[in-house]
């Protein structure tokens, strides 16, 4: 079990990166936690088509 | 999928083992034989006069006066209407044109040979900014411009340019990536360099000092002078990529003002086209977004070589010219497009980035992928015929030309 336990982790200033739903980061940011976006988009825009030939011919 | 990483290794290879010399200027008919009386060579991809907009429809009906084949602009217009021209994308005669793009049998072109592979590319010579006909100029001051150009600026150039013995474009463009140009919105030192290249040999061929003096002039003068030289250095460097199968590599990208079109090497000389977007960007004084044409011409060309909106982190200035933000933040879209390319090109390289190599070979899976669309710099035409230049800015291709490239690769390959 690692010594480092959740509890020490939110005792200290946190430094979030988000990846994902950005309502979350902007809850966080609300509550003054330093909040990092992750830009990012599923493949293709969400596409299953597109996504789908993409996997398939690699990128 | 090993037949797409290996289709794209040939291709990045051509890519940049391309030799681009300025060997020539040669009247159009002579440099392309297939281009005949009465044939205009247009940006873009296909186009017929209904769908054209206003400046490619201010230019047509300029060249044919240009040409003698109509008295008046009125006159050119009824008989385009009404078929008397045969309209046909420059790609597919070995050719480019900045916005309007338009290329006829009188015209002189700058030819540039890539050394490496044999083939050549053509573009018409730079009229400078403003009112001219590639922004869809077509007044007596544009057309007398184009008379001069194709009666004595053209063949003095053409003298010297064969008395150099070639000018290398590769090492040029090098130079000017240190220099601050991004061989798109801003080709100040190129054009310089040039001037430099060829004002010996202008001079010791002239046989009027007081037309040296005007030709000296003219290209000292013209900070896009260089544009069209480095339009057919791309085209001459992208067409050897073509035709490698299952290389998803895109070979050419251009609009027409109506349409934007895209090739990619593994699926030939097919089109892949949506229609085009509107540039935002800033306007000359008097002008706002409500006068802009959306995006046109094949000077494309140069993104699809990784330079242009790709190497916008060597060009700062362009970044405030264009609309793009701070120059600071010109570096990020440098970097945005490193994302949907194959690789950097090692001579083509940015100071203020480390020495950057500029993203090179626009892979569509990488920009379907991400939805990063590459970015062009480009300048702004008024939506109506015969004014000219508006603004200058930058615009996105339209993601659903990759999209539909991407599907004709897939089957291309097999792939369902």
């Amino acid at each position: 079990m690692s010594e480092f336990g959740i509890n020490d982790l939110l005792e200290k200033p946190l430094k979030v990166i988000n990846v994902g739903l950005e309502g979350f980061a902007k809850e966080l940011n609300q509550q003054g936690v330093d909040v990092v976006q992750l830009d990012w988009a599923p493949p293709a825009g969400g596409d299953p088509k597109l996504a789908d030939i993409l996997s398939k011919l690699g990128s | 999928m090993k037949i797409i990483e290996d289709a794209n290794k040939e291709a990045f290879k051509r890519l940049l083992s391309g030799d681009p010399v300025l060997v020539d200027v040669v009247t159009a008919s002579e440099a392309i034989p297939n281009l005949k009386d009465r044939m205009i060579l247009h940006a873009g991809p296909p186009i017929e006069w209904d769908t054209m907009c206003g400046p490619m429809r201010g230019a047509v009906t300029g060249i044919a006066v240009f040409e003698g084949w109509a008295p008046d602009l009125e006159a050119a217009e009824k008989m385009a209407a009404e078929g008397a021209f045969e309209f046909h994308p420059n790609h597919d005669f070995d050719a480019v044109g900045p916005m309007t793009g338009l290329t006829t049998i009188s015209q002189p072109l700058l030819v540039v040979e890539n050394r490496t592979f044999g083939n050549r590319a053509n573009c018409a010579i730079n009229e400078g900014l403003g009112k001219v006909m590639r922004f869809g100029g077509n007044d007596d001051e544009v057309l007398d411009r184009l008379r001069w150009i194709r009666d004595e600026f053209g063949p003095a150039l053409a003298v010297a340019v064969r008395k150099t013995g070639g000018v290398p474009l590769k090492s040029m463009v090098a130079r000017g990536l240190t220099m601050g140009d991004e061989m798109h919105q801003r080709n100040v030192a190129c054009s310089g360099l040039t001037l430099r290249a060829l004002s010996p040999a202008l001079a010791s061929t002239a046989t009027d000092t007081e037309k040296l003096s005007k030709a000296l002039a003219f290209i000292g003068s013209n900070d896009q002078f260089f544009l069209n030289i480095a339009m057919a250095m791309g085209k001459s460097i992208m067409d050897p990529v073509r035709n490698i199968k299952g290389s998803s590599v895109v070979t050419a990208m251009c609009r027409n003002g109506t349409e934007f079109g895209i090739r990619t090497s593994g699926t030939g000389d097919t089109w892949f086209t949506a229609p085009v977007e509107m540039p935002e960007g800033l306007y000359f004084p008097g002008f706002t977004e409500a006068d802009a044409n959306p995006d046109i011409g094949d000077s494309t060309i140069v993104e699809t070589i990784g330079l242009g909106g790709f190497a916008m982190g060597a060009s700062p200035a362009v970044a405030g010219f264009v609309g793009a933000g701070a120059a600071s933040e010109a570096g990020n879209f440098t970097r945005t497009m490193s994302e949907i390319t194959v690789g950097e090109n090692p001579e083509w390289t940015i100071p203020a980035m480390d020495y950057l190599g500029t993203p090179t070979g626009i892979d569509i899976r990488l920009v379907v992928e991400t939805g990063l669309a590459p970015t062009i710099n480009t300048g702004i035409a008024h939506k109506n015929p015969g004014v000219g230049q508006v603004g200058a800015g930058v615009v996105r291709a339209p993601m659903a030309c990759f999209e539909k490239a991407l599907l004709a690769l897939a089957e291309s390959v097999e792939v369902s």
